[in-house]
């Protein structure tokens, strides 16, 4: 089951926590890989250990034509784009009353902008083959909201309303568009958090404990695979019941 | 028929899954040959393929029947 043999995924943000895990997880389904990401050296290494039917596909997703010019890279390196994973993201937190235009624009931009237009990059081939995958990662908070996030949780939420109405759109040609929504996942970025935060936290989480990468990028394949062909627009929470929506 | 009109009869037969003989320069994808708003693009797209050529927005917009597409790119080519 969700077996991506002969599959091409393009994974954005390959080079973070999540990102490398979920392209470790397509991989590991069968599926030829392109890594993206602005540091070349962490995904070169991920490329390595992954070896065969692992490429690698610097962006800059701030900078427009460097993301126009992704999918038709990752089409030459792989030969195929049937799955994107638009899993790259940044934040500049601060509370709205002190956040400048700059924190606000940058956000949206990598955020939402740039996976609106890869997931536009995509379509053609997508289209012509009658069968294609985008998976958007989100964030609870683009539902809940979260203070000094006003930019992030915009992005986010704006990318849930995006998959939804691309999702119609092209439902009818074998294309599916969904959201994954991690919670509190342990990464890089959580490891920070002294153990008075973390005690917080895991207070507000029924399952009594941070997520793992790994459970996202399950999540991300199952919905990459042909098992998931009827679920679009969906937007799937794996946050351990720390909001159920 | 010139080799264009062929061409491009033969990407609407193939992509809309009509009969031949409806594809008639005065058909409408949309009205006569049940093209909906996605495929009209996708038949777009693969006019742009097939001959090497672009066709921006605004053009794309005028190209209602097998004849404007025929005209279109036999200007273009």
């Amino acid at each position: 089951m969700f077996d991506l043999k002969g599959k091409s995924a393009l994974v954005t943000g390959a080079s973070g926590g999540i990102g490398a895990e979920i392209a470790r997880a397509l991989h590991a389904g069968g599926a030829v890989v392109a890594l993206s990401g602005t540091r070349v050296e962490p995904l070169e290494a991920l490329a390595a250990e992954l070896g065969e039917g692992a490429h690698v596909c610097p962006a800059n997703l701030s900078d427009p034509e460097s993301v126009e010019a992704l999918p038709k890279a990752a089409l030459a390196a792989m030969g195929g784009l049937d799955i994107l994973v638009n899993n790259a993201g940044i934040t500049r937190d601060g509370l709205a009353m002190r956040m400048s235009d700059d924190d606000w624009q940058s956000v949206i931009d990598v955020n939402l902008t740039a996976a609106f237009r890869l997931m536009r990059g995509c379509l053609r081939p997508m289209m012509k083959a009658r069968w294609g995958r985008m998976i958007n990662i989100t964030s609870i908070v683009g539902q809940t909201g979260n203070p000094g996030q006003v930019n992030y949780a915009a992005a986010k939420a704006g990318l849930v309303g995006a998959s939804k109405s691309l999702a119609q759109e092209v439902a009818s040609r074998g294309v599916t568009v969904n959201c994954v929504a991690p919670g509190f996942i342990a990464t890089a970025m959580t490891d920070k958090l002294n153990d008075e935060q973390k005690a917080g936290l895991l207070s507000g989480i029924p399952a009594g404990r941070m997520g793992a990468p790994e459970e996202i990028a399950a999540a991300v394949r199952y919905l990459a695979s042909p098992e998931a062909g009827y679920v679009t627009g969906a937007v799937l929470h794996v946050n351990g019941g720390m909001a159920m929506i | 028929m010139s080799d264009i009109a062929d061409r491009v009869k033969k990407i609407v037969v193939e992509h809309l899954g009509v009969e031949e003989d409806k594809v008639t320069e005065s058909a409408s994808f949309i009205d006569d040959l049940g093209a909906d708003s996605l495929d009209t693009v996708e038949l777009v797209m693969a006019f742009e393929e097939e001959f090497g050529i672009e066709i921006p927005d605004d053009a794309a917009e005028n190209i209602q029947t097998v004849g404007d597409a025929v005209k279109f790119i036999t200007e273009a080519a």
